[in-house]
């Protein structure tokens, strides 16, 4: 199984986005480099709007998630309420 | 009654395809006419999808706040004398590099974009088109406005966009994209959507932004990540781009396939240079360009052509070259510049002894065997006072335009070398992928305007080089050029630091 992975800026707001990955996702990896955080896990990782929104203490567009993404790999499947990525293999 | 709001969906179908027209009282064919010639088949537009579902609306708020964010660093950064902060004053040299070869590429993306984005049939690729191109142009004005302030300080940014229309090493960036742009529109969207943005600028605007932050370089760091945001968009559109046409008709799969090759091989000579930047021009390390070349090209394209194998697609022709590449195109290319220093428009050196040690680390299979003993001879001629450079012009390649200093990678101590025959005239390739893209299109690639030819037909003023230098290129000679070592931004670089301005 590949793997599907997405990158932040090191901000404060993905602090809090990144609490909610790992919540969502048991399998996820962090890894911290210079500036940014990167998250990759095997298969699927999703982004949950409600999962970001208890952690961050307002309401979150999944759009915000835009103004702290760097980089992303695999197939984007975005709605209201979350942000998936995943390969077929 | 309050209507309802439209959801993400429903919107974005409002705006790509409610808002599309019909051509009842014109042709057609007419109004798209470089929609067929390529080959491409397209039965269906609308089954064309943007994953985000980005409307103009969400489009101008976000990234209005990413402009707000960036321009407030900008000013933090150079309120505060930014560029004393950076670990050394070398370190500005790829910045250098940065401004003159990467950020007219921005250009010319948002006029690529402006141009394939009136092109196409589908009003969701118009839309993405149109998007990506104002990013684009955000790209490279942000870009400027952030190096700017190295501008008051430091040598070698004056004349950026002269310089990028000129000088030798930065036709390899020019001829890429002016490759790009002068195809059709589908190979252009193949070229930058995907091999370019979804395949390769990871590895540009990923570990070496991060290798800025590393390096006390807020606001490159930050234009870097900002831009990337886009990037991220834009990659995922390379990638919906691909299945589209793949999955539109069965006849597109070899077309798709030979553009890959292309411009997979064309991107990872553009990115030489990138590799250099990484191993070299980085005092303070993030990783090697041979890692950010596992993670981003081999484990994530690895998984993407893993994905696309289900329509018939394989990884790219001259895909093993690379992966033996990994551990030599950053040494040589560097190599290259360090010995045509007098001729480059930023300073060269050599790496210092922790540096080299880092460099046999990282590639303990290669640096001690092939790369190690060349810096050691250039540090005994640089202390008998005989810094090398050499005196002849390089041959370059007619497809990447790189001067022919790449080695066979099976014996990395002799030169690669290959030709093809065209019309009575012999051109010359620094690599089988080169050659092969040659000789697919030898009638477009014979029209390259190779600067050392051009140097020689006298186009290039000059009789000779410091005058083609000075006169033709705008270099600051003995300023902009030559070693860092005694270079006025060194002699700056350490007056401040003594005064303790920082």
């Amino acid at each position: 199984m590949s793997k599907v992975y997405l990158a932040l800026q090191d901000n404060d707001d993905s602090r809090y986005i990144v609490e909610a990955i790992i919540e969502d996702n048991q399998e996820a990896t962090v890894i911290n480099q210079p500036a940014m955080i990167r998250i990759e896990s095997t298969g699927e990782l999703v982004v949950r709007r409600s999962t970001v929104e208890e952690k961050i203490g307002r309401d979150w567009d999944v759009q915000e998630l835009h103004l702290s993404l760097i980089t992303l790999g695999g197939n984007v499947d975005e709605d209201e309420d979350q942000l998936r990525l995943s390969w077929n293999v | 009654m309050v209507a309802k709001k439209l959801n993400l969906k429903d919107k974005y179908r409002a705006l790509t395809r409610d808002l599309d027209w019909d051509y009842d009282y014109s042709d057609r064919k007419k109004a798209f006419p470089y929609e067929e010639f390529e080959g491409i088949k397209i039965t269906d537009w609308s089954k064309w999808e943007d994953p985000f579902r980005l409307t103009m609306d969400a489009y101008w708020k976000y990234q209005a706040e990413k402009e707000k964010k960036l321009y407030a660093i900008f000013d933090a950064f150079s309120q505060n004398n930014g560029h004393l902060n950076v670990t050394d004053a070398r370190y500005v040299n790829a910045i250098k590099v940065f401004l003159t070869g990467v950020s007219p590429l921005e250009y010319q993306a948002f006029q690529g974009y402006a141009h394939v984005g009136r092109q196409f049939g589908g009003a969701g690729a118009r839309v993405a088109c149109q998007m990506q191109s104002i990013d684009e142009l955000r790209h490279v004005q942000t870009q400027v406005h952030a190096m700017s302030h190295y501008n008051k300080f430091f040598d070698g940014f004056q004349d950026w966009t002269h310089m990028h229309d000129r000088v030798w090493y930065l036709s390899v960036p020019k001829s890429f994209f002016d490759d790009a742009r002068s195809a059709g529109p589908f190979e252009f969207l193949i070229a930058i959507s995907f091999s370019f943005e979804y395949v390769l600028t990871n590895l540009l605007f990923v570990p070496f932004m991060s290798g800025a932050a590393h390096n006390g370089d807020m606001a490159t760091c930050t234009f870097g990540f900002s831009a990337q945001s886009d990037e991220a968009r834009h990659m995922t559109l390379g990638l919906e781009i691909i299945k589209f046409l793949l999955e539109q008709h069965e006849d597109n799969v070899p077309i798709v396939q030979k553009w890959i090759d292309k411009w997979f091989w064309r991107g990872t000579r553009l990115l030489a240079i990138v590799a250099m930047m990484m191993d070299y021009m980085l005092p303070n390390k993030v990783m090697s360009w041979k890692e950010a070349w596992e993670v981003y090209f081999e484990d994530a394209g690895g998984a993407l052509f893993k994905d696309l194998a289900r329509y018939g697609i394989r990884m790219p022709k001259f895909v093993e070259t690379t992966a033996k590449e990994k551990e030599h195109i950053s040494h040589q290319a560097w190599w290259i510049f360090y010995t045509h220093g007098h001729a480059a428009g930023f300073h060269t050196w050599i790496p210092s002894d922790e540096e080299l040690d880092w460099l046999s680390e990282k590639y303990p299979d290669t640096f001690d065997k092939y790369y190690r003993p060349r810096w050691e001879l250039a540090k005994e001629m640089e202390a008998r006072g005989e810094r090398f450079y050499t005196k002849a012009l390089p041959q370059l390649c007619t497809t990447c335009q790189i001067p022919m200093g790449f080695t066979e990678m099976d014996n990395p101590t002799q030169i690669a070398y290959r030709s093809s025959d065209y019309e009575g005239e012999k051109y010359h390739f620094c690599s089988d992928g080169c050659k092969h893209i040659f000789d697919q299109e030898p009638e477009k690639y014979v029209q390259s305007w190779l600067p050392v030819h051009q140097i020689y037909q006298g186009n290039c003023g000059g009789a000779n080089v410091e005058e083609v230098l000075r006169d033709y290129y705008k270099m600051n000679l003995g300023e902009d050029n030559m070693d860092f070592k005694g270079s006025s931004d060194e002699k700056r670089w350490n007056e401040w630091k003594r005064k303790g301005v920082a």
